[in-house]
């Protein structure tokens, strides 16, 4: 485990050592502040469309900071040589991606706890309230995403050579699943055979990320989620995760590092 | 004198989509021992396969056929690079990171508790004369320096065998110096180095042993002295080795 932690400790150094998250983080609360700063009907109240921009512009960055930090780590390590010294210590290969994913992961994890706890301040200001097991679910639902996000990602990084044909294909993917995903078992129905199968496959073979999409729990105010539902959402993710950590697992394995 | 590092009749073959899926040998049936506390020079020109041998003893590269091992294990087990240390060519380490931090990063994938990494840390940043610059981001780090922050990633754990893949390459008469009186102090601290160099003079100077490679072949091996012979110096002595027809001054 100490191999892992010790690969994940350079990656998180890696995001608050370079500018990409901080130049996220303070357009997102520029434009939140902006927003705030207009007062709608006289009513100081009125936070909905608010939370819904920052919540919104909250995921963006987050999705952005995921896909580019994952996508650039195995090809930075092949293109700058690194990976020849790294793989040259007693350090296997799953341990190295096991590691990456962990420091990426806990690095969205850290980056959406500054969003969260920005946004958290920003809706206190007017709300004057504090729904902390909301926020709880909602920042933990959205981590858990990132998480296979993350792992995709990572798999892709392999796949593909270049981080910039990963980054685009990855975004693509990411928001196909988020904005038609739900839909395909819909499409599915009105196609014939064999398109209907393989609409319908691809419906229940992929991550439905949409699923960890609980803004409106958060904007609106609604009640909790049963806690029931919430740790089978999170084993759901979990279990994503595994499998493409383990298929990325074996694309490394033989993979020449040269 | 034992063989700490053993290769058995060692064949590599690769195949590209760049060369039409054509199988091009890298390394054929390549014998090769390193005893314990010498200096070892592995020459051949570019493409000879000098880095391919490399790669077989870290792991990097499955051989096609035959056996490759370090301090008696199959270089296969990454137990087998836990005694070793690499230092790799041309390698722009992680930019964000101090020298310091770089080290202490690696002598946590070793293992080294806390107050031994850094007296290791400490004696090792003296030895490659960074101590200066140690709080100092790499990417502010001239070439030299960097390859100088890399020989001291590759001593981190003491390692008993050092592999060395052109360490002088692209470095300036001042770097290329520097780094042969580090390898010079290594070799009287009783380290085993293997070390691949296309700078024959510097061999010359620092190897106990060489070995030629040419085409994925091992053309000779031997003392500086055995295979200098009858020639002026090493230059020569290689040139005729791997076939090369220097031209005769009218």
């Amino acid at each position: 485990m100490k191999n892992i932690f010790a690969v994940a400790g350079i990656v998180i150094k890696e995001l608050y050592r370079r500018k990409d998250f901080y130049v996220l983080f303070i357009v997102t609360v520029l434009i939140c502040l902006v927003m705030a700063s207009v007062n709608i009907f006289n009513d100081a109240k009125i936070v909905r469309y608010l939370k819904e921009i920052c919540l919104l512009l909250i995921w963006v960055c987050s999705l952005v900071i995921a896909v580019t930090t994952t996508a650039r780590q195995i090809p930075a390590e092949r293109e700058n040589r690194t990976l020849l010294p790294l793989l040259a210590k007693p350090l296997t290969r799953p341990q190295l991606i096991f590691g990456k994913f962990l420091g990426c992961w806990l690095a969205c994890g850290l980056a959406l706890l500054c969003f969260y706890v920005f946004f958290g301040a920003l809706s206190a200001t007017r709300e004057h309230q504090w729904p902390l097991l909301d926020y709880f679910q909602a920042a933990t639902l959205h981590w858990f995403m990132l998480g296979i996000v993350v792992a995709m990602v990572l798999l892709g990084s392999l796949v593909f050579a270049a981080p910039s044909s990963n980054n685009t294909i990855c975004f693509v993917v990411i928001g196909g699943i988020l904005f038609v995903g739900r839909h395909l078992d819909q499409v599915a129905l009105t196609l014939h055979e064999p398109f209907r199968t393989v609409v319908y496959s691809l419906y229940f073979a992929i991550p439905h990320l949409e699923l960890f999409d609980v803004r409106d729990l958060v904007i609106h105010n609604w009640p909790l989620i049963p806690w029931l539902y919430f740790s089978l959402a999170l084993l759901y993710a979990l279990g994503y995760m595994a499998v493409f950590l383990v298929g990325t697992c074996l694309v490394f394995r033989r993979k020449a590092v040269n | 004198m034992s063989a700490i590092l053993k290769t058995q009749k060692l064949r590599v073959e690769f195949r590209s989509r760049e060369m039409r899926q054509a199988t091009k040998v890298a390394l054929n049936g390549l014998d090769l021992e390193v005893q314990a506390g010498e200096v070892f020079g592995f020459l051949g020109p570019n493409g000879a396969g000098k880095t391919t041998t490399m790669n077989v003893l870290l792991g990097f590269v499955q051989p096609t056929s035959g056996e490759a091992s370090l301090f008696g294990i199959d270089v296969r087990q990454p137990i087998a690079r836990q005694r070793i240390g690499y230092l790799p060519e041309m390698t722009y380490y992680y930019k964000f990171l101090t020298a310091e931090e770089l080290l202490r990063f690696y002598a946590k994938i070793f293992g080294l508790a806390c107050g031994e990494a850094d007296a290791r840390i400490d004696r090792l940043l003296k030895l490659v004369e960074l101590e200066h610059v140690r709080k100092c981001p790499i990417k502010s780090y001239s070439k030299g320096m960097q390859q100088r922050v890399g020989l001291a990633q590759a001593l981190i754990n003491n390692p008993d065998l050092l592999i060395l893949d052109e360490p002088t390459s692209g470095l300036d008469p001042l770097g290329r110096m520097k780094v042969r009186e580090i390898i010079q102090r290594l070799k009287d601290e009783g380290k085993t180095v293997f070390f691949s160099s296309h700078e024959l003079g510097e061999v010359e100077t620092v190897c106990d042993r060489v070995a030629i490679i040419y085409e994925g072949e091992l053309k000779a091996v031997g003392n500086v002295q055995d295979i200098t012979g009858r020639h002026a110096s090493l230059e020569k002595s290689f040139l005729e080795i791997i076939g090369f027809q220097t031209p005769t001054t009218p």
